[in-house]
């Protein structure tokens, strides 16, 4: 019995029990199951099916221990990793109970009777929790000595995932997940007894409708990748990296998500040079312990045959030739300087920055350039989204809104933001929250989506476009949300979508001051959090001090050590601006880090400016629409090769190191630092840490919070009406697409969700469009055919998503919000 | 205690139409009924927990102490609540529930009118194992004229309670026979047990509160409204009153379902089922199904009640008692059995579907002469693994065949493996190809 001394006087905090284990006396949360208290006092209970993030199943039977309850012991071994801890509870573990020991042999015994013996040439060999406890807790000899079962192996779970069915132990961690925390429940069990496996509608002998889409498309997930990562033997397989790599010889190197701005912590194993794998790091505070499929898979884009690894300077004959770094630096620097004194120069840095290379070619612009001619923004954007930024996230910490906070909040409201396409973390997040916490999501948008339906969340459908006059209407037409929006906790995410709808933060602002709900804003890309505080804005100095504020210029040019009076004190023009200025002859050189002309607002006019500005320089990794037009590249290093901070949508700092030394490959801050050399400048970059001290040093915060962006117009109460046989266009930007930075994945490009245009069936009616077939969009510019899917939208809107594969903005000229023309059948 | 009583249960069964409503009715049906509904539910439940009813399922569970389980709010604001009768009848051997929905199936339904008052419920689902098709049809034709004379549907019999009774066929899975199983599929999913708690009595079908009994628990309860708790008890033994449905098949000379108070002996009942076919003498016996470890012809004067089978090391399950004469090989018959839970065993968890896996083929090589003798050591130590160690109750049972077999047979297995040894002796690796 009891172990523990008579006249133990431990106080017992409210909310706790005591109880032994192992003779230990402990205190413990109530609620907390045995296997992790056991865990607590340093002894590992072998589990299977236990995963600390998934609900408790008990159905491997490995972590079984014996409990006494009040003095009488139970019957039966108990399984640890579902029974809850209580007060006078006596826990024996394979520590101190032989049953309990025996108990975990037999079971480990009976995993492993069916289980092949290919540990040498499968995937998790060295890095498997069966394995492992197979050596600590089984049997050195087995006694199985009659015929395994068997399948035909492997069965493709999706194109990136294969799925060894004998090596798995059923212990559904890979099925719970897709259930319980992704919502794809694209896998099942199937079957029954020995022949119970895992399996899909397709694998499955019933053909299951229920797993089936309406139009009949098995489900997809962008959250598949995790099922590899948890499974605890080598069942589950990544089709890019299955049989490429023994994880004892692979170095890991903890890493940040390039991606977007849900910033994944992840691990990233490399072999001799040569990234093998990504595997989602283990961050309580961020993404706990998932990460979406193209954070895990889209790396390869930095080991393209097509990589740029030597600067290129255009020749007399036009072409682009290879040239030493000092030719072109010097060939760069001569035509900056030339510009500088002309027209100017201006700086679109793209939104993948890391801030320490967002700061450089702050930097640069205000110093080198001596203009406020910089914007890192590569897609739709405006002077009202400008000032938003200025007034209500610039600054912003995770004390003001993180991911915490979502999960406690009461309810959230998502405007002009797809959480599971634009920042999957804080889409599983919102889903944790509202299956677990009860947290109420809203959605302002067009249709039901998976992140409406995922987060058991509810839909404000309004007109794209028409989200400022929705936003501006819940004190009237939602009064549930508008209570809900008042509670202390709760929270308002806007997408960067948002900069396509006039009016919207304006009306975003005035819901936060009426209600005084907390609002955060959720950009698609890595690095445009940190551009933004790093001052890579026409408006704004690193820290968010306006450009206009003549003591935070002062302050800067001290910290910077520049003459008093010599920063530029005009705001500089936004990215449409500087492009519309080179077209015409306004600006006469463009400096260019990642920016891909097609997700600019209007393409044609971008790919119009880039070729006739007087000089392009490009800071690039690969060839791209930029480099077409470009008179100097200069390669730059991807992540893997330097070193550097992004700030996620928190405004939490994730700094990262490199992974990859010695490749030889330059960072931006590096590169620009080199060419303000050349143009004699010192801007303190070389290094990303010689850049973070210099930022952190500099970053000038003013009391000033900036305009208002309630001055920008306010919504008209209803969109224009849409002209006779045109429709209103609802588009944005799926997870997976054509993005630049997914390049040579076709693994991951086969999870992609179906380019379709979506209606309902009133609109599709109305315009001569049938089910099943093809419709075509068009504007005068162009136009766009796709499958036809039935949904929710308002009667005639359509949407379309913005990149897969075409680029709406290319070939329509048109975006968010537009109206464009529809009709049945291909054009 | 000797004599065979008059029946009750199956009091009915041999009147022409005997599942009619009229023959019920005029056989005393639906007065139960009549007398329930203007008693307080609760009253209900205390004269059913007096009565002593243990659930006729398996595993004998007091039913009134069941049904208190139930939250005792009225309807209105709080959660619906349910009565699950579970008639998947699949334990091998048992053979009672469906006669008795073929014979009598207005029994069950004024039990379940009865049970769902009791406990609030006002909706009523009957799980009957789908293949026995003629007995779904009697059951839904049976409902049809419940519904037709007013004892089902809205405000039953003046009384303001209303009770839907819904006849589901259930998806052909042993396991669908464990209650929490049963719920999943009757939710339309994969038949496999729950994670208890929550119980069903706080989450259950459709995760509210839900009871789930066996169709001949719920079918005493009318006699017991009818006859009282005293009457009730004067039948069976003091923790094990009333009667029961004893399922007796194989070498008898009258197999059949046989009523006897609870606590009738082997002895007793094979009287009633005729004596051992042929007269050839009887070498092992069920108490209650496959699951309940066997017994022998030493076992003729256990007294067949749930305390009398525990103590002489079995259980009473479900009275299904399957007779074996001495034609019949124990390690053959125990083969039999174990491939039935290789096959039923749901794979949910581990030792059940390993196990079961792996016994089936030591006991198939074993049968084909190709056994060892440390097979047998192996086959109990893997039991002992399982027992006890696996998810629900059917890896219990799973091992009940082989464990009883080995401990009153082990000598049949032996010679099994005698024939071997001489062979082995040639080839050292007997069966090693895995
Ligand atoms: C594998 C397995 C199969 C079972 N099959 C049945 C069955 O077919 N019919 C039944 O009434 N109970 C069956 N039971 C027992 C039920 O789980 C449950 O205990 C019973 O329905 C409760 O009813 P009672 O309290 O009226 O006996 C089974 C249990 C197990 C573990
Ligand atoms: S014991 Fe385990 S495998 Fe067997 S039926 Fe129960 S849950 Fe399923
Ligand atoms: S880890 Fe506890 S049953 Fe699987």
């Amino acid at each position: 019995m009891t172990i523990a001394p008579e006249n133990t006087e431990t106080e017992v905090p409210e909310g706790h029990v005591k109880l032994v284990v192992d003779g230990e006396e402990v205190i413990a949360p109530e609620g907390e199951l045995l296997i992790r208290t056991a865990e607590r006092l340093g002894t590992v209970i072998p589990r299977f099916c236990d995963h600390p993030l998934l609900d408790p199943a008990g159905a491997c039977r490995q972590c079984l221990v014996e409990v006494e309850m009040n003095g009488r012991p139970m019957p039966k071994p108990q399984a640890s990793c579902t029974m809850t801890v209580a007060d006078g509870m006596v826990v024996k573990t394979q520590k101190s109970s032989r049953v309990a020991e025996k108990a975990q042999e037999g079971v480990m015994e009976l995993l492993l009777i069916n289980h092949p013996l290919d540990c040498p040439i499968c995937d998790k060999g060295g890095e498997c929790p069966l394995q492992n406890q197979a050596m600590a807790h089984g049997r050195s000899t087995s006694r199985f000595v009659d015929t395994k079962r068997t399948f035909p192996k492997p069965i493709s779970i999706s194109t990136q995932v294969l799925l060894d069915r004998e090596r798995c132990v059923l212990c559904q961690r890979c099925t719970r997940f897709s259930d319980q925390i992704a919502g794809d429940p694209f896998i099942d069990l199937l079957e029954r007894g020995v022949h119970q496996q895992i399996g899909t509608a397709e694998t499955a002998d019933i053909h299951n409708s229920a797993s089936h889409t309406s139009s009949g498309t098995p489900f997809q997930s962008y959250f598949s990748g995790n099922t590899i990562q948890i499974c605890p033997v080598g069942a589950l397989t990544s089709a890019a990296y299955r049989f490429r790599s023994r994880p004892f010889d692979l170095v890991s190197s903890p890493s940040v998500c390039e991606h977007c701005s849900s910033g994944c912590a992840l691990r990233t194993d490399f072999r001799r040079g040569k990234v093998m794998r990504r595997l989602a790091g283990d961050d309580p505070d961020v993404n706990e312990e998932w990460s979406c499929d193209k954070g895990r898979f889209a790396f390869r884009y930095a080991a393209a045959k097509d990589r740029i690894r030597k600067p290129m300077v255009r020749d007399e004959s036009g072409e682009l030739v290879e040239a030493s770094w000092t030719e072109a630096l010097r060939r760069a620097a001569d035509a900056l300087v030339a510009a500088r004194e002309s027209n100017g120069a201006g700086v679109l840095t793209g939104g993948r920055l890391t801030v320490e290379d967002a700061y450089a070619y702050t930097k640069f612009a205000r110093i080198t350039l001596r203009s406020n001619d910089i914007d890192f923004r590569a897609r739709p954007h405006s002077a009202e989204e400008l000032d938003f930024l200025a007034s209500s996230v610039v600054g912003t910490t995770p004390e003001h809104v993180s991911y915490a906070s979502l999960e406690k909040a009461s309810a959230v409201l998502c405007v002009a933001f797809e959480p599971e396409d634009e920042s999957p973390i804080v889409f599983l997040r919102l889903r944790k929250a509202a299956r677990d916490k009860g947290t109420k999501v809203f959605h302002i948008g067009q249709w039901t989506t998976s992140s409406v339906r995922k987060t058991f969340g509810e839909l404000l459908a309004c007109e794209p476009g028409g989200e400022a006059a929705a936003v501006d209407g819940i004190a009237e037409h939602a009064k549930d949300l508008d209570a809900a929006l008042s509670s202390d906790d709760a929270v308002v995410l806007v997408g960067d979508r948002a900069a396509e709808v006039p009016g919207l933060f304006g009306a975003v602002t005035r819901l936060a001051e009426r209600t005084g709900t907390r609002v955060a804003w959720v950009p698609r890309r890595a690095g445009e959090r940190g551009a933004l505080e790093a001052g890579a804005v026409p408006t704004l100095l690193p820290g968010g001090a306006p450009v206009s504020d003549a003591s935070a210029r002062a302050t800067l040019e001290t910290s910077w050590g520049l003459d008093s009076g010599t920063m530029p004190a005009e705001p500089g023009r936004d990215t449409a601006a500087m492009l519309a200025a080179a077209a015409s002859g306004e600006l006469d050189a463009l400096v260019v880090g990642g920016v891909d002309p097609d997700d600019l607002p209007d393409p044609a006019a971008a790919r119009e400016a880039l070729a006739n500005v007087g000089f392009v320089l490009s800071l690039e990794m690969r060839p791209s629409a930029v480099t077409e037009h470009a008179d100097v590249v200069l390669p730059i290093a991807p992540v893997d090769e330097k070193t550097g901070t992004f700030l996620d949508w928190e405004g939490r700092v994730r700094p990262f190191s490199i992974t990859l030394e010695g490749t030889g490959a330059l960072p931006d801050c590096r590169v620009l630092d080199t060419l303000a050399v050349e143009m004699d400048a010192d801007l303190f970059t070389q290094t990303a840490q010689a850049a973070w001290s210099d930022f952190s040093r500099s970053r000038v915060v003013s009391a000033h919070q900036g305009s208002n962006p309630d001055q920008h117009s306010r919504p008209a109460a209803s969109t224009p009406d849409t002209p006779d046989g045109t429709v209103r266009l609802a588009t944005w930007r799926q997870l997976i697409d054509n993005g630049s930075l997914q390049v040579e994945e076709p693994h991951l490009a086969g999870t992609a969700r179906d380019a379709v245009l979506r209606m309902s069936a009133a609109t599709a009616e109305r315009h001569g469009v049938t089910r099943g077939e093809r419709a075509t969009i068009s504007t005068e510019r162009g136009a766009l055919t796709l499958p036809v899917e039935f949904t929710d939208l308002p009667d005639d809107v359509v949407w379309a998503p913005a990149r897969s594969p075409e680029s709406i903005r290319s070939v329509l000229g048109a975006g968010h919000g537009a109206s464009v023309a529809l009709s049945g059948g291909a054009r | 205690m000797a004599d065979p009583i008059t029946p009750v249960l199956t009091k009915r069964w041999l009147s022409p139409n005997s599942w009619r409503l009229s023959t019920y009715e005029q056989l005393e049906g639906y007065t139960a009924v009549k007398k329930a509904l203007r008693k307080p539910p609760e009253q209900m439940v205390a004269l059913i927990k007096d009565a002593g009813l243990r659930g006729r399922g398996g595993a004998g569970f007091p039913a009134g102490v069941k049904w208190s389980f139930m939250p005792q709010a009225d309807k209105g604001a709080a959660k619906p609540h349910y009565l699950v009768i579970n008639a998947d009848e699949g334990e091998p051997g048992t053979c009672k529930d469906i006669p008795l929905m073929m014979a009598d199936p207005h029994s069950l339904i004024e039990g379940c009118i009865i049970a769902s008052y009791a406990m609030r419920a006002h909706h009523c689902f009957i799980y009957v194992r789908g293949e026995v098709l003629h007995c779904i049809r009697r059951l839904n034709a049976a409902v049809r004229e419940a519904y037709d004379a007013g004892y089902l549907g809205k405000d039953i019999l003046g009384s303001g309670f209303d009770l839907d009774i819904v006849v589901h066929a259930g998806a052909g899975a042993y396991i669908c026979g464990e209650e929490t199983a049963l719920l999943d599929s009757l939710e339309g999913r994969r038949g496999q047990p729950r994670l208890k708690p929550p119980f069903p009595a706080a989450a259950g079908l459709y995760a509210k509160p839900t009871t789930v009994n066996n169709v001949e628990t719920i079918a005493t309860v009318p006699y017991i409204v009818n006859g009282g708790s005293d009457w009730f008890r004067e039948m069976g033994t003091e923790k094990s009153p009333g009667p029961k449905i004893f399922s007796i098949s194989g070498h008898v000379e009258q197999p059949g379902q046989y009523e006897a108070p609870l606590g009738t002996t082997l002895r007793e009942l094979l009287e009633l089922a005729g004596g051992m076919k042929d007269g050839i003498p009887l070498k092992f016996w069920t108490p209650g199904g496959s699951s309940t470890p066997m017994f022998t012809a030493d076992h003729l004067d256990v007294p067949l009640d749930f305390e009398g089978a525990a103590e002489a090391g079995s259980m009473l399950g479900t009275t299904a008692i399957m007779v074996f004469n001495e034609t019949v090989s124990v390690p053959w018959a125990v083969m039999k059995w174990t491939q039935f839970y290789e096959h039923e065993s749901c794979g949910k968890c581990t030792p059940c579907r390993e196990g079961t896996f792996w016994l089936a083929q030591v006991l198939e090589r074993m049968v084909a002469g190709k056994g060892t003798e440390e097979d047998i050591d192996t086959m109990l130590d893997v039991c002992d693994n399982i027992l006890g160690r696996s998810f629900c109750a059917l890896g219990d049972g799973a091992v009940s065949p082989i464990e009883s077999g080995i401990k009153y047979f082990r000598d049949e297995f032996l010679a099994l493996c005698e024939d071997n040894k001489s062979k082995q002796s040639e080839a050292e690796l007997v069966g090693a190809k895995a």
